[in-house]
């Protein structure tokens, strides 16, 4: 197997607790990893991006080369469009859609969503919502990477039990809540691709 | 044992395994999380490995040294441009040598992506004369750092460890090594090796010099140099570092045709270099940062064409990647369907909504009106940020500390007021020996110190003036009525512009310190304060 996956979100809105879980998940199957991830400046309200690559064999390059994504998942719509030349032919983005305005030119809602329509592959996904209505709102992320799950190559169980890794010392409860968002962004993307 | 390291924790996991006995380091994207890892492994507490913070990188490559000279392993950790700041101590350690290992790494940043440049740290290692290791992913970051050690006590010379943002901050499972003992304290079997007389430095000098032939049979013998045999002679590719790994996404192992020098240790291994130009019509050096290696062999192959950076073949500035080596080997990488459509808008970062340095830039443009644009030289940090909209309230920011002593050159030549911008953490770094030279010459500057309590834009780390600053102002000579202290809350906006306007009339060197944590810091001090609560 191999997976490319471009992780997308605004500085601060901890889209490493999605690559943290890949993560755990992948180590667990003893498959290869790579993960970059922005530090720095831009994580200031800036563009964050993550790059994971998950493989059976090695992989060397830390950066997906553009045109070979499997999937773009991102916590944020404009983010998502950000990186859309990284997406292979076949490959999905998944999309939350609760945009995250901080800068005075953020473009058009209405546009972004009729562009975001117009792509071939595509989960566009309320995730805050879906949060919410768990009574779970700081597993929005969650919600996204079950959204994102049908196209990683991984079966589910895989990413059940990397949460089971990732938020294990955080208590039962935690781990339940986070299985429930995992289940409902998957759901959605089963009924929505 | 496998871990998902960083490249930066993977240097710190294996500097740990190898028996380091301190760190010392100044935080600089992206060589940060090597010390904070170290400060964050239970291990190093056992093992009672020395981690705080240095007051900056020439303090840092001291402490080091001094550590090293009395036997015991060391490290010293910094970003590009810090290394400028203790480049004087770097390259005399070359000559005094050292007693215990030392391993200078340096975290330079191609296309600038926290950095106020590009330069490439391989050079300082040539000038130094010293070995230096490139790794070309996180396994060899963590194998060559463990053995470094070694090396830097077989020849009794530092060795540095250089990386690029990408390794730095890029994750990926590491196989660990065994626990090393840490070295017993001892001092340098000849008592005179680190007193730098000219006499004795010329000595050590000729040490060194005679040490460049090891160092280059340890690079043609070293298991991270190698030479990949290929059927098309039409090209030749020399490969370093990260370049290497970029390479080996386009064209694996078995699918190169061409000849392949994989080159992560320097000095440059003479003879596999030669054998690649003999074998072959012409040259590809691939390599992140500077054409160092393009120029070094341009030097002494007459007929051979070598292409890389300088001729265009690769662009000249900024990352390598994948897609730019395909391209350079004429490789066409995946398609490009989408586009990114235009009215994605750029999201650039910006101070956090609350943050003390907003008040300090809104009464600083106010006090300033009056007196028109361009007289703020600011420094590195988060206020930084404030040379952007809305504020555009900075007009420089050059190097760590230049805020103060460029207002003291500006206002020598008549500019008056002039204003300096600078954090806590950057004053202590390398402000408080322009504020002296200021105080000398009761030069007429006002110095902004705007204390967060943090070194916050690489994440909050203490500040080593922290609880001291006033001290450290009037120690220096500020006259304490000149040392305002203010709390940079929106209420007190008019008696900030009140205070700012006074010390810009006065004819003198003076201080003033808005003083408000940093939020982000208060919010993970009250986090970890509950956790600690809810434990007892
Ligand atoms: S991290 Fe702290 S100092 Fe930096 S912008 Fe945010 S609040 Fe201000």
């Amino acid at each position: 197997m191999k997976t490319d996956i471009i992780l997308a979100g605004v500085g601060g809105q901890g889209i490493l607790s999605i690559a943290a879980t890949l993560g755990a998940a992948a180590l667990e199957n003893d498959w290869y990893l790579k993960q970059a991830e922005t530090h720095g400046m831009s994580q200031r309200g800036g563009a964050v991006v993550s790059h994971l690559r998950i493989s059976d064999k090695p992989i060397y390059s830390d950066l997906i080369p553009k045109g070979s994504a499997n999937v773009i998942i991102s916590v944020e719509p404009m983010e998502s469009l950000r990186y859309v030349d990284y997406l292979a032919e076949d490959g999905y983005l998944v999309t939350n859609t609760k945009p995250f305005v901080n800068i005075p030119n953020y473009p058009d809602q209405e546009k972004l969503m009729q562009h975001l329509k117009s792509l071939q592959n595509v989960v566009a996904i309320d995730a805050d919502q879906i949060a919410n209505d768990l009574k779970a709102r700081r597993s929005s992320n969650i919600v996204m990477l079950g959204a994102a799950a049908p196209f990683l190559n991984m079966d589910l169980s895989v990413l059940e039990s990397g949460l089971k890794q990732i938020f294990g010392s955080k208590g039962n409860e935690i781990v339940e809540m986070n299985m429930k968002a995992l289940h409902a962004g998957y759901k959605f993307a089963m009924e929505n691709k | 044992m496998q871990k998902l390291l960083l490249g930066d924790e993977a240097i710190a996991q294996a500097a740990i395994d190898a028996g380091m006995s301190g760190v010392y380091a100044y935080p600089g994207t992206p060589s940060t999380e090597i010390t904070e890892y170290v400060q964050a492994s239970k291990l190093a507490e056992e093992r009672n490995i020395h981690s705080d913070w240095a007051a900056n990188e020439k303090t840092a490559m001291e402490a080091a040294l001094g550590m090293a000279y009395a036997g015991k392993r060391s490290m010293t950790c910094m970003k590009h441009v810090g290394l400028n700041v203790a480049a004087d101590n770097f390259m005399n350690a070359a000559i005094t040598g050292v007693n215990g290992g030392m391993v200078v790494v340096v975290a330079d940043d191609p296309s600038m992506h926290s950095s106020q440049n590009e330069q490439d740290s391989r050079f300082y290692g040539k000038f130094a004369m010293i070995p230096v290791l490139e790794p070309s992913n996180q396994q060899e970051a963590y194998d060559m750092t463990y053995g470094a050690f070694e090396l830097s006590e077989k020849y009794k010379v530092p060795v540095m460890i250089r990386v690029t943002t990408r390794i730095a901050h890029s994750r990926a499972g590491v196989i660990t090594k065994e626990l090393k003992p840490q070295n017993n304290q001892s001092l340098p079997s000849d008592p005179r090796q680190f007193v730098l007389l000219p006499s004795i430095a010329r000595k050590q000098y000729k040490v060194l010099l005679g040490n460049q032939d090891h160092f280059n049979a340890e690079s043609e013998n070293s298991a991270y140099n190698h030479y990949f045999e290929g059927e098309d002679k039409s090209v030749g590719i020399i490969a370093c570092g990260l370049g290497y790994n970029y390479l080996r996404e386009i064209l694996p192992e078995g699918d190169c045709k061409y000849p392949v020098l994989k080159v992560t240790q320097y000095p440059l291994p003479e003879k596999q270099v030669k054998q690649i130009a003999n074998e072959t019509e012409k040259l590809l050096v691939i390599e992140e940062g500077y054409p160092m290696v393009e120029e070094m062999i341009k030097g002494f192959l007459e007929k051979e064409p070598v292409t890389g950076r300088l001729d265009g073949t690769l662009p000249r500035d900024g990352e390598l990647n994948a897609d730019i080596v395909a391209a350079a080997l004429g490789i066409q990488t995946g398609s490009k369907e989408s586009k990114v459509p235009d009215f994605v808008a750029n999201r650039p970062p910006s101070m956090c909504p609350g943050c003390s340095h907003i008040d300090v830039y809104n009464a600083l443009n106010e006090a300033l009106a009056a007196f028109g644009q361009g007289r703020v030289f600011s420094d590195i940090g988060c206020y930084t940020l404030g040379a952007l909209e809305p504020f555009n309230a900075i007009n420089t920011c050059v190097d760590m500390g230049a805020s103060v002593t460029m207002a003291k050159g500006a206002a020598d030549a008549g500019l008056v007021p002039a204003v300096t911008v600078i954090g806590d953490s950057t004053f202590t770094h390398s402000g408080m020996t322009g504020l002296l030279d200021a105080v000398n010459e009761n030069s007429p500057i006002t110095v902004i110190i705007s204390d967060n309590e943090s070194t916050s834009m690489t994440g909050g780390q203490d500040s080593s003036a922290l609880g001291r600053l006033e001290a450290i102002c009037q120690g220096l000579g500020v006259d304490p009525e000149h040392i305002r202290v203010l709390n940079p809350i929106k209420r007190n906006h008019d008696d900030m512009v009140k205070v700012m306007q006074e010390e810009f009339d006065y004819d003198g060197p003076s201080v003033i310190i808005p003083r408000r944590e940093c939020i982000q810091k208060a919010a993970r001090r009250r986090k970890m304060e509950a956790k600690q609560k809810a434990k007892s």
